[in-house]
């Protein structure tokens, strides 16, 4: 399959980038790491006039201890976040779900940023970054701003991020002594989860992360404040598919995934000792 | 545009669209056939090649994404007629019946060794996910991938 012609540009900085961005405006489409944008591009569901490569942008390319959370560049590929000892050690959610993108081709070209601003409601790292509340940095014509994880997913493949807009980092709470569990369900290696839930437990409190079980990555807010009001595992875990509204594929009906979003969480919050 | 890579070790610089994949550089404007189109969806494995050393799948990259790296096919392996101790194991475990998924698999070994240099067969299998073999059931791919990694002897 051949994409429709385009007319490419490197970003040599995120400045650059942006300035790109301002020049070609809706006609141009961010290329990170590519894994996401040039399989729509083959099918020809995207057809960007201009493509800005951001791939070679180093400068965005990090994890670094800010303190109370780990700084991530948006840049950083799936391969050094699930082998970096800080996101291990800090955000050991984070670094598991990652794990589990795609096959390890796909990780080493893969990147944090292009995962999570494509939007998509079946990809994993945004389920963990809504139970871990991450915070996206978005720099755009006016300057810099910081969108919280639950602001940031909008809707269908859509994000906070603005036609100008680059997301430029993540920012990670530091959780070091809190459980976790990475619940993917698909029936092949390497497949899609047709669900999965992102679960971190941290002394009385959780946070869940759903994926495939609504427009866009969700969390299980039932779940959470169940936990916070004294409830055990398989009791919270009951109201996973609350007021969520999963989609119908051929993998699996509403009801299925309703009762996956179920079991998953329930295991999860088992593993990460709720 | 022109996009410039090295190949093989050799320096290789052709005048392409930059909508050109990067297995379509390699295959139709180089002229290195060893590298094979199977899904052409990034979900078979059979196109990947190394760039800089990592394996990536290259039916999912811009031949201009790989403007002045390094990649290495499948030709670039063997050294003269000595084969490559992935392939030696390959050849030896009879890892294959049609070899379509083969040069892909291979590469996706190799690069799996450089990373994991003693895998268990879990890890073998697991690191192998991005691979699919039609023919074979995995069962010899994993029996020569440990051989390899445990130094390509064939007694052992
Ligand atoms: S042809 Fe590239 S992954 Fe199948
Ligand atoms: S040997 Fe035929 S596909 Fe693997």
């Amino acid at each position: 399959m051949i994409p429709a012609a385009f007319d490419y540009v490197r970003a040599e900085s995120a400045g650059h980038a942006l300035e790109l961005l301002a020049e070609h405006g809706d006609e141009a489409k961010l290329l990170a790491g590519g894994h996401s944008l040039i399989p729509l591009m083959k099918f020809r569901l995207a057809a960007p006039a201009v493509v800005v490569d951001i791939g070679r942008i180093t400068e965005l390319s990090y994890v670094r201890d800010a303190g109370d959370h780990l700084a991530i560049g948006a840049l950083t590929r799936h391969r050094e976040i699930e082998t970096n000892a800080l996101v291990g050690s800090q955000a050991g959610l984070l670094a598991g779900a990652t794990a589990k993108v795609g096959d390890p081709q796909v990780r080493h070209r893969g990147t944090i940023g292009g995962a999570i601003a494509h939007g998509d409601p079946a990809s994993d790292i945004p389920a963990a970054l809504l139970a871990l509340r991450a915070t996206m940095v978005i720099d755009g014509p006016d300057g810099q701003r910081q969108v919280s994880s639950d602001d940031f997913f909008t809707g269908f493949l859509e994000t906070a991020i603005g036609e100008q807009d680059l997301l430029t980092e993540i920012r990670v709470p530091k959780v070091p002594d809190a459980g976790w569990s990475f619940q993917k369900f698909n029936r092949r290696a390497q497949d899609w989860a047709i669900v999965g839930a992102a679960v971190l437990v941290n002394g009385g409190t959780c946070g869940v992360g759903l994926v495939n079980m609504d427009s866009r990555p969700v969390r299980a807010a039932g779940v959470e404040s169940a936990i916070a009001g004294g409830a055990s595992a398989a009791d919270a875990a009951a109201a996973a598919a609350d007021g969520l509204e999963p989609p119908a594929d051929l993998n699996a009906g509403v009801e299925y995934r309703q009762h996956l979003a179920r079991v998953l969480t329930r295991r999860g919050l088992e593993e990460a000792g709720a | 545009m022109q996009v410039s890579m090295t190949i093989n070790g050799a320096l290789v610089s052709l005048d392409v669209e930059p909508r050109t994949l990067l297995v379509h550089y390699l295959r139709d404007h180089a002229g290195l056939t060893g590298t094979n189109v199977g899904c052409d969806t990034s979900s078979c494995g059979a196109c990947t090649v190394h760039l800089d050393g990592e394996a990536v799948k290259s039916c999912t990259m811009f031949a201009v994404q790989a403007d002045d790296c390094a990649v290495t096919t499948i030709e670039g392996l063997a050294d003269g007629d000595v084969l490559h101790p992935m392939q030696q194991a390959f050849h030896e475990c009879h890892a294959l019946q049609c070899g379509y998924c083969t040069p892909g698999m291979i590469m996706a070994a190799v690069s799996l060794l450089d990373e994991v240099p003693n895998p268990t067969e879990a890890e073998v299998r697991e690191g192998l996910e991005g691979n699919l073999c039609r023919c074979t059931g995995y069962h010899n791919i994993v029996k020569a991938v440990l051989q390899a990694a445990g130094g390509g002897g064939a007694g052992q």
